[in-house]
């Protein structure tokens, strides 16, 4: 063993020393020191179902474009097209594909008044920035990476009830009045202050970007108004619940987004936006598309966890690249990739046991709902 | 930092045993392995009737986290198991001694908890 290095060093938010204050369990998360729990994954995650609770989600990165060239450029950039965000502040949520169409990063991009704003995934951000820096290249885009910021999520049926209350009062109209998948900059964009109605978790809630040296006070005060702390465990079960993919599980630079549940979001029409990935996703769509995106639940005893082997009796082979036990449901449920022939049913290799499982259509949970038949 | 009752016994695959008046000795996890376990939402406990050997797997229990199995610590017949555990597996975080005891076996020779880690070695194995 030698020396570590500064690079080896997990980054930390500004809300890190809160985390510690509040009796979090930490642990890296490509590449950043963050926190899992703060005692019991599974309170935490009811918390959020039935009230409100708040993630430190500011290791993700804020990006904002702008120069003249940006809306076409975008609209080569991603499979989903920025011309369908049809009133500002509204949001998209894209995959950014390579040339192969398989996915760089899913992402989710607001129309603002000054431009555009992008919000990408930790682990990727700095491939991402280079790969959009190199398709930047010759045109009139600026990209402003907003590192500065801090985000926070606050989310559950109580979460924008609970964050009006702290909130400045001559916001709480506009907070209340925003559109689902909808953003925008409260006082200046230097300020730094961006709230969105998105989230991660299937329930009503806020991401709200701000000033990094303001994020502490601003947490500390969301506890004060009954918002709990949430670690990133319970943000993986909510999401899960929720059907919602999680790069480099569900998809990655080996997968296309036909095959990651992700079809809805690649915009085909107009025929002539020649976006990144689009002749191979053609070319795959025309030869069939071999495998699909589906969950699975288990109503027995056991878990069904990322990597296990999906068999499909008849049919072929896949696998399970999210798994959890949803605390919400109280059983095992998944998300699997598996042939797309695939009925109703399949089998998971569980410990050596071939276990049935039922195939459905995700969500599992919807607004604290089980929502599958 | 966990807690390392000083009456017990200890085994590396970080299973507890208590030998009872009765002569049998009833096997646990502690409550280091259910911290690093998180939170526990099933438990697969052995039948009765069962004769383990030494170090055989006794069953699973499975986290929100990760699956683990649990281990005999000693060989012996399984003569009682904690059915209250399985309806309750949350019980192996709030109280791994005591309302979640896992097994309770009649050892094939009762001098094989001579062998098992005192409180004072298990606490210098786990770090603690």
């Amino acid at each position: 063993m030698t020396a570590t290095t500064q690079e080896a060093t997990p980054k930390t938010t500004p809300l890190y020393d809160s985390h510690v204050a509040a009796g979090a369990k930490i642990v890296d998360f490509a590449g950043w020191a963050m926190p899992i729990h703060y005692g019991s994954q599974l309170k935490e995650h009811e918390i959020v179902r039935n009230d409100a609770g708040m993630f430190d989600v500011s290791h993700m990165c804020v990006i904002d474009i702008t120069g003249a060239d940006a809306k076409d450029w975008l609209r080569t950039l991603i499979a989903n097209d920025v011309e369908k965000l049809g009133f500002e502040g509204k949001a998209l949520y894209s995959g950014m594909l390579t040339p192969e169409g398989t996915v760089i990063d899913d992402l989710i991009v607001y129309l603002t008044y000054y431009g555009y704003r992008m919000v990408v995934n930790a682990g990727t951000a700095d491939k991402d920035i280079a790969w959009m820096l190199k398709q930047a290249e010759g045109r009139d885009v600026v990209l402003t990476v907003r590192r500065e910021l801090a985000m926070i999520a606050v989310q559950g049926p109580n979460a924008i009830e609970k964050a009006c209350k702290v909130l400045h009062e001559d916001w709480e109209a506009t907070v209340k009045g925003l559109k689902v998948f909808q953003g925008f900059p409260f006082g200046s964009v230097e300020e730094g202050w961006f709230i969105a109605r998105t989230g991660y978790t299937g329930e009503d809630g806020l991401e709200i970007m701000l000033p990094a040296d303001e994020a502490p006070l601003f947490w500390k005060a969301l506890i004060g108004v009954g918002v709990a702390p949430i670690g990133l465990g319970a943000r993986d079960t909510l999401r899960l619940e929720a059907g919602m993919n999680l790069y480099g599980h569900d998809m990655d630079e080996t997968i296309s987004p036909l095959q990651a549940g992700m079809g809805w979001t690649i915009a085909w029409e107009p025929a002539d936006r020649n976006f990144i990935g689009r002749a191979a996703l053609e070319a795959e769509r025309a030869a069939g598309v071999k495998m699909k995106q589906v969950g699975l639940v288990l109503e027995g005893r056991g878990v069904l966890r990322e990597g296990l082997k999906v068999v499909v009796e008849g049919v072929g082979e896949g696998v399970i690249t999210s798994g959890t036990f949803s605390p919400t449901l109280k059983h095992s449920v998944a998300i699997a990739r598996i042939p797309a022939g695939t009925g109703a049913s399949a089998q998971v290799d569980l410990r050596g046991t071939l276990t049935d499982v039922r195939v459905v259509k995700m969500p599992f949970v919807r607004n604290g709902k089980k929502v599958f038949e | 930092m966990s807690n390392v009752p000083a009456e017990l016994k200890y085994v590396n695959s970080h299973e507890w045993l208590r030998l009872e008046s009765d002569g049998t000795v009833t096997i646990g996890i502690t409550d280091h392995a259910q911290e690093l376990l998180g939170d526990i939402v099933f438990v697969e406990l052995p039948e009765v009737g069962a004769q383990l050997d030494a170090e055989a797997t006794a069953g699973v229990v499975e986290s929100v986290k990760a699956a683990s199995d649990v281990y005999a610590p000693i060989a012996g017949e399984v003569v009682e198991v904690n059915v209250e555990l399985e309806g309750s597996p949350e019980l192996a975080n709030t109280d791994p001694y005591g309302a979640a005891w896992f097994f309770r076996v009649k050892p094939a020779n009762v001098a094989d908890l001579e062998a098992c880690l005192s409180a004072a070695e298990y606490t210098k194995e786990i770090g603690a």
